[in-house]
């Protein structure tokens, strides 16, 4: 009973994190669940693995990844490797700073919480192809170093980089059109070029 | 000194605490004069703060902590017979 105990003692802290994490992986709430329980039974199992010291989160995020893509990617119907449009650098910024900087008395980070629903910014995550969202979500959302995330997905540092720059742009691209489709977008001469190209179609 | 494209270029890395302490300082040494990059990095960490805080803020299912709990304590032989 010790090992059990002290597993959920360590452990448990961890659930509510996973808990969204997984809704961003299989996006429905039974599949996240079903997806955090499996973690954690794998995880309670090799617990005599874990070396005490090291990162437990970063550990049971890893299980995390693992049960999905081998239980519960066979069910999603999107392609798993998808490539992505070529977005501008700066994408949002170049749309959307020069809103920031007219009301002066809110922070930046209020008026982000104005612009964008909670639910847009996860779909605008949830909506990036696999391969990407997977990064962005281990980076944006859950704070893990490029080399936790490498070694949590099994891929390099370097693929890890790119994958996160060009996921970025992606969901940033993904919330401008939000913005732009609920009239918010700043109307003005220095964002004269707001409207998307005919070339820049997403490439699901 | 790293001028304007090479400290955008660095955004990514400098804003997840990625880089060096020397890169990390010469990219600072740059925002402390160029109020341009400046309003480009704070865009970016509002925003990465923003992501995090949203997409991290799911109410777990009533009943899924004391459910996970359960399995620890019906899977004593490890077996994966999880219940009854």
């Amino acid at each position: 009973m010790a090992e059990r105990d002290d597993f959920a003692e360590q452990a448990m802290q961890y659930a509510p994190q996973l808990y969204s994490a997984a809704l961003r992986m299989t996006r429905n709430q039974a599949d996240a669940e079903d997806l955090v329980q499996e973690t954690y039974l794998r995880g309670f199992r090799s617990f005599h693995t874990f070396t005490e010291g090291t990162n437990l989160r970063a550990w049971l995020f890893r299980i995390l990844t693992n049960a999905y893509i081998n239980t519960y990617r066979a069910k999603q119907r999107r392609p798993i490797e998808s490539d992505l449009a070529d977005v501008e650098e700066l994408y949002l910024y170049k749309r959307l700073g020069s809103m920031e900087t007219a009301a002066a008395s809110l922070s930046a980070e209020e008026q982000f919480l104005d612009l964008f629903t909670d639910d847009e910014v996860k779909t605008a995550l949830e909506d990036l192809p696999e391969n990407f969202r997977l990064p962005v979500l281990l980076a944006d959302v859950d704070g893990f170093a490029y080399k936790e995330i490498a070694e949590i997905l099994d891929i390099p540092v370097g693929t890890v980089m790119s994958r996160l720059h060009r996921g970025r742009k992606a969901m940033q691209r993904a919330l401008y059109h939000y913005a732009e489709a609920r009239g918010i977008t700043a109307k003005g001469p220095d964002t004269g070029d707001t409207s998307p190209s005919p070339t820049e179609r997403t490439g699901r | 000194m790293a001028d304007c494209n090479e400290t955008i270029r660095e955004l990514d890395t400098f804003l997840d605490g990625e880089l060096s302490d020397g890169a990390r300082s010469q990219i600072r040494h740059h925002l402390d004069g160029c109020v341009d990059c400046l309003q480009a990095f704070d865009f970016h960490a509002e925003l990465k703060a923003v992501i995090s805080r949203k997409c991290n803020n799911d109410e777990m299912p009533p009943g899924l902590l004391s459910r996970i709990e359960q399995c620890f304590d019906t899977d004593f032989d490890g077996d994966g017979a999880v219940g009854a």
